[in-house]
């Protein structure tokens, strides 16, 4: 029996209170207003005072409009049905398809039991040899994309949805551009892997409340294909969006803030979702890639550096590219020792030179003469960013190992590479003449 | 067991607040019932008739008017055999078996016994009826893995005691009495292998407090001989993410020169524990030939389980640790991190709306800091015997600006600071532990003196190579730029070491010694080098040559022959030795 209530006490920002009773902390109501019906969900019981955060938001709310409890916790419908559909934070459609109600899981759940963790062992290919070959993708890691306002981290994002070899991607998107929606909707579907997609969108123009919603609703679904044997790829964009909406509801609550305004357990709300990765031991995996824009191009900023003290590494995007430095996956290790022999040594090799090359361009900039070693290394940094770090450079690890040797090959003589003998004699490319 | 009960009248986040009946002491464990399963709290704040309680679970669906049943215990932990090689979280839920009984997820709820209760411990008396005996007394022995592990009159039996029964010789499980002891006013109180004890109190059964002045060896150069840590010390290693503050801290868990080792994985990734979890098991310490995982105890609570219970598990670790003091053994606790434990106590503060701090922390923050490092020490336990507990604690600082206020409360109350450097990590100098902003108030392996005349070159070179920058090689004096080439090697052979290298990863104080000696006839030489070129030549193939031989075997033949290499490089441009390094050489031989 749902009861209602038509007597709202009070509304502040996006909060309303009522008196009722029987009410469980964070079930969810329905709210009744001349707008339409939005749902609610308990924040605060205190006696018989009910606060609850309205998904639509506080404006427009009459104190007498109709508060209806539901009895449950916030839900959504699991099924292979979701698979190419669009829902809003809510888990309402967005496309034109049928509202799902059959099978429905609870979000926010408990957290995996480390005991039951597994070592990652898995690499993820994406095509992209920045990440595949100099900072592997693996499966079950959570790594966020750093980057600024104006870099192309959703078309990034795009990309390795369309490429990495999983069996299902969620994507939550957090006060994304309409423009980026529908970019995202007509880039899967022009790639043939809008079948295996379910899209949580949240745009900029939503309720602030639903923004909250996004990660907990993609990754309840993403946990429920994985535990059913799937490996699941969960992008989430806009990280710092959903920080700012914490920001914004802890504000509107009252609470102290703790740094630049940030509430202070925006790490472990980072930390909780985030946590979500994992990799089953005898069922699927979920591997997260999330961007982060760092505002002002800050990493020391609330919400870049909190991400960074969850994540295993980070991807930076600046200038269009992936950049070596500043980049890391903390879990590579686990997995490029079984790609190809000539893997790791081709990773740091190639990255010393082009840290080299980096101290002659700035040798360069200075006015300082060039030396012979010099204008190969300009050679070598030039190739190195059209042929590697370009992020239309689309080819498999192997394939961009090759290129590696070639690029050094073009450029080197063996022995200024550094690379240990046995490995230069079984790969360095004979010239033909 | 008090019969005081409560209903629930609000819930706020993962703080509850309860109208009671009757007494209620703070810090109790209360259990709140809701949706059939009971949640476990703890008494945080009393105002006449209203109790506020953390809970130490997610508090969804908890009901207005939900019952709440206390316990009139504080929060404690259990004390007795079996806690070695265990698994817990932050309440001391032995996670394993929590996997085996719920599956993958961690439902709330469940808490399990923490020691197992089947297994049957040989228990070998060691006094007799009549004997007198206090608490903390050790009434008897069982064999921990390669442990002898004592078992004590409970630390909160105050006053005198008569042994009135004791068990022979003999198996029994943790909850079978094996001695009945007689209070001064006649009681009998039964005694059995396992005992409560609250973790938020320090343990307190020894006769004095010791200065730390014993060095503890974790077979890291930089740290044994540049800022070493002592038994019963206490250090922090506050570092930005990615400067390898775990690394660290695993690395110092596999060769620390310890009984045991207690690591709380305190809001950290779930990932990094499942590393140690999974290698311990393999990896064999040197000091006992057996499993690594048999001298040490994993707290694990992770980021993303419930806040509160994070709060109590750095305090459920010490705990653990000074109960293995008592038995006479050294303890290193490692934990990390505990900017996430202060993080904690301030989304506690925030709920109950105390009046904030810096940057929103509690006002408490530092006492509750310095009360927790104050745990650590070395002790004259009654028996005579000695027994340590050595807190390290990892810090992460906002932004990596050890200015915040977890790092400067930390910083107050520590014996050793190992800063890393985010512009060390990058460069890929390992440790990267900062050799001018770190200290160590402890004396190490090697004499200070001598430290102090090797870390000068340090930091003289640290100044020619900021200068350097300005003005370049060419307007670099020769004198000068043989200092910056020491003090270069001096990092690049002794304060990095490779932690992946088999032989470089542990480095005993004997061979930190040697390797000392033969760097110092080097810093202090007079050096004939005729310019810059042939100065970087003859640095670069002399670090060359300090690179393998960490990598040699000690003293095999590889060994010999690189230090004759290096032996015969110094001594062709060697003029002889400052008088300073002429007995400072002496001194180490």
């Amino acid at each position: 029996m749902n009861k209602i209530y038509s007597r709202i006490e009070s509304i502040t920002g996006n909060v309303i209170t009522v008196r009722a009773d029987g009410v469980r902390y964070g079930e969810l109501a329905e709210v009744s207003t001349r707008f339409g019906k939005s749902l609610a969900e308990v924040i605060r019981l205190d006696n018989e005072i009910v606060s609850l955060q309205v998904f639509a938001g506080g404006r427009g709310i009459s104190t007498g409009d109709e508060v209806r409890f539901l009895g449950h916790p916030m839900l959504v419908s699991f099924s292979d049905a979701l698979l190419g559909r669009v829902f809003d934070g809510a888990g309402v459609p967005r496309d034109k398809g049928p509202a799902l109600a059959e099978n429905l899981i609870r979000i926010g759940g408990p957290s995996v039991n480390p005991a039951n963790r597994i070592v990652p062992r898995d690499m993820v290919r994406t095509g992209i040899p920045m990440i595949d070959l100099f900072n592997t993708l693996v499966r079950s890691q959570k790594l966020p994309i750093f980057s600024v306002s104006g870099e192309p981290y959703n078309q990034l994002l795009a990309r390795i949805a369309m490429q990495a070899e999983v069996d299902i991607i969620v994507l939550g998107g957090m006060g994304l551009k309409y423009d980026d929606y529908l970019f995202f909707k007509d880039a899967l579907e022009e790639g043939g892997a809008f079948s295996k997609t379910i899209m949580f969108v949240h745009t900029a123009s939503d309720p602030v409340v639903e923004c909250l919603m996004v990660p907990d609703i993609s990754l309840a679904v993403a946990e429920r294909f994985a535990l059913k044997g799937k490996n699941v790829l969960v992008l989430l964009t806009d990280m710092t969006n959903f920080s700012d909406a914490l920001k914004e509801i802890a504000i509107t609550q009252e609470q102290v803030p703790s740094n630049r305004g940030y509430p202070g357990d925006l790490y472990s709300q980072l930390a909780f979702r985030y946590e979500k990765a994992v990799d089953f031991a005898d069922a699927g995996s979920i591997t997260i890639l999330a961007v982060t824009t760092m505002p002002g191009d800050d990493v020391t900023h609330p919400v870049p550096d909190n991400t960074g003290y969850i994540t295993e590494g980070q991807f930076y995007l600046k200038g269009g590219r992936i950049e070596p430095f500043g980049s890391l996956s903390r879990l590579k290790q686990q997995v490029n020792g079984n790609t190809r022999p000539d893997h790791r040594s081709i990773m740091d090799g190639m990255i010393k030179l082009y840290a080299s090359y980096k101290d002659t361009i700035e040798k360069k900039s200075m006015g300082f003469q060039m030396s012979n070693w010099d204008a190969k290394l300009l050679r070598y940094g030039e190739l190195f960013e059209r042929e590697m770090m370009d992020l239309s450079v689309n080819i498999p690890l192997e394939a961009a190992l090759d290129k590696g040797w070639e690029i050094l090959a073009e450029c080197f003589d063996p022995k200024e590479t550094g690379l240990r003998t046995e490995l230069l004699e079984k790969y360095w490319p004979v010239k033909t003449a | 067991m008090t019969t005081t009960k409560g209903s629930v009248t609000g819930v706020n986040g993962n703080m509850v607040t309860a109208r009671v009946t009757g007494a209620v002491s703070m810090n109790e464990v209360a259990y709140i019932g809701a949706e059939g399963r009971k949640l476990k709290s703890e008494v945080i704040r009393i105002r006449g008739d209203h109790v506020q309680l953390q809970v130490f679970e997610i508090t969804k669906g908890i009901l207005i008017g939900d019952g709440v049943e206390f316990t009139g215990e504080l929060l404690a932990v259990e004390l007795g055999p079996g806690l070695l090689g265990q698994i817990y979280d932050g309440l001391q839920n032995p996670l394993p078996e929590v996997a085996r009984q719920s599956g993958n997820f961690l439902e709330p709820g469940i808490y399990l016994d923490p020691l197992p209760r089947s297994t049957i411990w040989d228990f070998s008396p060691a006094v007799k009826p009549g004997d007198e005996v206090q608490r903390a007394d050790t009434l008897g022995t069982v064999p921990e893995g390669s442990f002898t592990h004592r078992i004590m009159v409970p630390f909160g039996f105050m006053g005198d005691y008569i042994v009135k029964s004791i068990k022979p010789a003999g198996g029994y499980d943790v909850d079978e009495v094996i001695a009945e002891l007689t209070a001064r006013d006649g009681t009998t109180v039964p005694v059995t292998m396992c005992f409560q004890w609250p973790v938020k109190r320090a343990v307190e059964c020894y006769s004095e407090r010791l200065r730390p002045v014993e060095p503890l060896v974790v077979k890291t150069r930089i740290i044994d001989t540049f800022f070493p840590i002592a038994k019963g010390g206490t250090y922090c290693i506050p570092g930005p993410f990615g400067a390898g503050k775990t690394v660290l801290q695993q690395v110092t868990s596999r060769n620390a020169e310890v009984d045991i080792v207690i690591i709380a994985a305190c809001g950290e990734r779930a990932g990094e524990v499942v590393e140690t979890l999974k290698e311990f098991p393999e990896l064999i310490d040197p000091r006992t030939g057996r499993s690594l995982m048999e001298r040490t105890i994993i707290i694990c609570n992770t980021s993303s389980m419930p806040v509160a219970a994070r709060e109590a598990s750095v305090y459920t670790a010490v705990t653990l640790a000074e109960y293995y003091r008592q038995m006479g053994f050294d303890v290193l606790l490692l934990a990390d991190s505990t900017s996430r434990w202060a993080q904690a106590m301030r989304e506690m503060s925030g709920r109950l709306e105390e009046i904030p701090g810096e940057e929103a922390f509690p006002a408490y923050l530092e006492s509750v800091i310095a009360g927790f490092y104050e745990r650590a020490g070395i002790v004259r336990l009654k028996s005579g015997e000695k027994g340590s507990v050595t807190i390290g604690g990892t810090v992460s600082p906002a932004g990596g600006n050890f200015e915040e206020p977890v790092t400067q409360a930390t910083l107050k109350v520590v014996g050793a600071f190992h800063g890393l450097s985010r512009e060390r990590s990058e460069a890929r100098k390992y440790p990267a532990i900062h050799p001018l902003e770190s200290w160590s108030k402890y004396d190490g392996s090697i004499e200070t003196p001598i430290v102090k005349y090797a870390h000068r070159f340090l930091e003289r070179s640290s100044e020619v190579g900021q200068m350097m920058k300005v003005v370049g090689e060419e307007g670099t004096s020769q004198e000068d730029y043989i200092v910056y080439q020491k003090g270069e090697l001096l990092d690049a052979v002794y304060l990095q070491q490779n932690s992946f290298d088999p032989v470089d990863c542990s480095v005993n104080p004997e061979r930190q010694r040697f390797m000392f000696r033969i760097l110092l006839t080097i810093l202090g030489a007079k050096l004939r080098l005729k310019d810059k070129d042939d100065a970087r030549a003859w640095f670069y193939q002399l670090r060359q040559l300090f690179l393998d031989l960490n990598g040699a075997e000690w003293m095999s033949s590889r060994f010999n022959e690189i230090k004759a290499g290096i032996e015969k490089l110094a001594g062709e441009r060697s003029d002889g030795l400052e008088i300073a390094a002429t007995r400072h050489i002496e001194a180490l031989e």
